[in-house]
């Protein structure tokens, strides 16, 4: 395990790439805990961003266009790119590098396909702990790309340091924009397909919106851009409202505290994760889970004053106070 | 949680011919691979560092103008280069009967002619994962 975060410290390729297919599969969750404790010291340096937005919105010919622009700059990218698995079959087809497989051969670009296996919210349960592997590995920028969002899928702004919410014109009125859930996560507006009939009026609303949204906050305000990410319009204006957003960020400490929040819900979700885990164990509820749901069904005892008889039962012969 | 199998999808060469590519990679998709799909006219190149990058076990290659016995070769040849030989490429497209032998000599572990089921294909990946 040691000699596999070296490499990828070294950015070795293969080793990148292995070691996220070590944390998607978690055939071995021991070598994997292992590698993100060692890999821990190192992170923190890329800047992370998240794109979201609805199917069909550009998301990944925008960030094809981010690549380009990022990379004149000299800045290398690594992208995390999330398409849904099939519930049915389990399998995937991850088509978002297409969009950006000019890239491919540019060694200052790494591209990673992510299947979400299950995963709602938007990203794979693997996202968070690949984005520590390629921040560890050195790269400035790591990209995370949505699956196609509705209006619930909200997850990557659990993991990154800015959401850019990607909308485009004829997805709905007024009212879509002022309804909770992703129109509240995003910090950059991007208004992609500029060029299509109803943009002008989009930006307008989504102006209405931030501007109820910003006077009740106090931090900086939410900037929309208008790209045409086909036309190669309205790119380089983006790139720079979002760069100044996030200076604004890390000058005044919001970045900060927003990468403590980060860890704050990492700890809870590993913390809930591995006491299910034992629990579960403890209780084997896989294999009583049968003759608890005939019980139910036949009414000799409802739901929740089995299980917490089941675990009363639990904490009591671990001798929890 | 189970290791998923990944196979990449691509098209050397510069013809654009990919239906049959795109069957291939949904009718994978539906027998529970994870399955990238990068489109047309990419170069050898392009398509050892995606496999690479994706970690895949598999690169599927499709072609269908003629120039499979230049180009097959030469992505084999590029994961060795790499030490990724261990990632096993097979092709499929208009290929004559008698080019085959030729490929798997050069590392096409198996070929893929118009007509073949999906499941033949899907049987072979079975038995080679």
């Amino acid at each position: 395990m040691q000699n596999l975060a070296r490499q990828v410290l070294k950015q070795d390729i293969r080793a990148i790439a292995r070691s996220i297919s070590l944390i998607e599969n978690e055939t071995d969750i021991t070598q994997k805990e292992a590698l993100i404790d060692t890999l821990h010291p190192h992170c923190g340096n890329a800047i992370v961003w998240g794109i979201t937005g609805p199917p069909g919105a550009g998301k990944s010919c925008l960030l094809d266009r981010f690549i380009e622009h990022l990379r004149q700059d000299n800045k290398t990218v690594a992208v995390i790119a999330v398409d849904p698995s099939s519930p049915f079959s389990g399998g995937a087809l991850l088509g978002d590098r297409l969009r950006m497989q000019k890239h491919a051969t540019d060694d200052g670009v790494f591209i990673r396909s992510m299947a979400s296996r299950g995963h709602l919210g938007g990203v794979a349960g693997a996202t968070a702990d690949a984005i520590k592997i390629f921040d560890a590995a050195g790269f400035d920028y790591v990209i995370i790309e949505t699956i196609g969002v509705g209006q619930t899928e909200i997850e990557v702004m659990e993991l990154s340091d800015i959401v850019l919410l990607v909308l485009v014109p004829g997805l709905g009125d007024e009212i879509q924009a002022l309804k909770a859930g992703v129109m509240e996560i995003g910090d950059i507006f991007i208004i992609n397909k500029k060029d299509l009939d109803g943009a002008d009026r989009l930006k307008s609303e989504v102006e209405y919106v931030l501007s109820l949204k910003d006077s009740i906050e106090s931090d900086s305000k939410h900037p929309i851009c208008m790209t045409s990410a086909t036309q190669n319009d309205g790119i380089g204006n983006a790139l720079s409202q979002i760069n100044s957003y996030f200076a604004g960020l890390r000058d005044d400490g919001r970045l900060a505290q927003k990468r403590k929040e980060r860890i704050e819900k990492e700890l809870k979700h590993i913390a809930t994760t591995k006491i299910m885990a034992s629990a579960n164990r403890f209780l084997n509820i896989d294999q009583r889970l049968n003759g608890w749901v005939e019980e139910v069904f036949q009414k000799k005892v409802s739901p929740y004053k089995l299980l917490n008889k089941k675990i009363g039962d639990f904490l009591q012969e671990i001798n929890w106070q | 949680m189970m290791k998923k199998i990944r196979i990449l999808i691509a098209k050397p060469g510069l013809d654009g011919h990919d239906r049959g590519a795109k069957y291939v990679a949904r009718a994978l998709k539906d027998a529970g691979y994870e399955v990238i799909y990068t489109g047309i006219r990419q170069t050898p190149d392009a398509i050892v560092k995606t496999a690479i990058q994706e970690d895949v076990d598999f690169i599927g290659l499709s072609l269908l103008s003629g120039a499979h016995n230049e180009l097959f070769p030469k992505v084999v040849e590029l994961l060795k280069s790499k030490n990724a030989d261990d990632i096993i490429v097979f092709g499929g497209g208009v290929i004559p009967e008698s080019d085959i032998p030729g490929l798997k000599e050069n590392g096409i572990r198996a070929v893929f002619t118009p007509g073949t089921p999906i499941k033949d294909i899907i049987a072979y990946i079975e038995s080679a994962k």
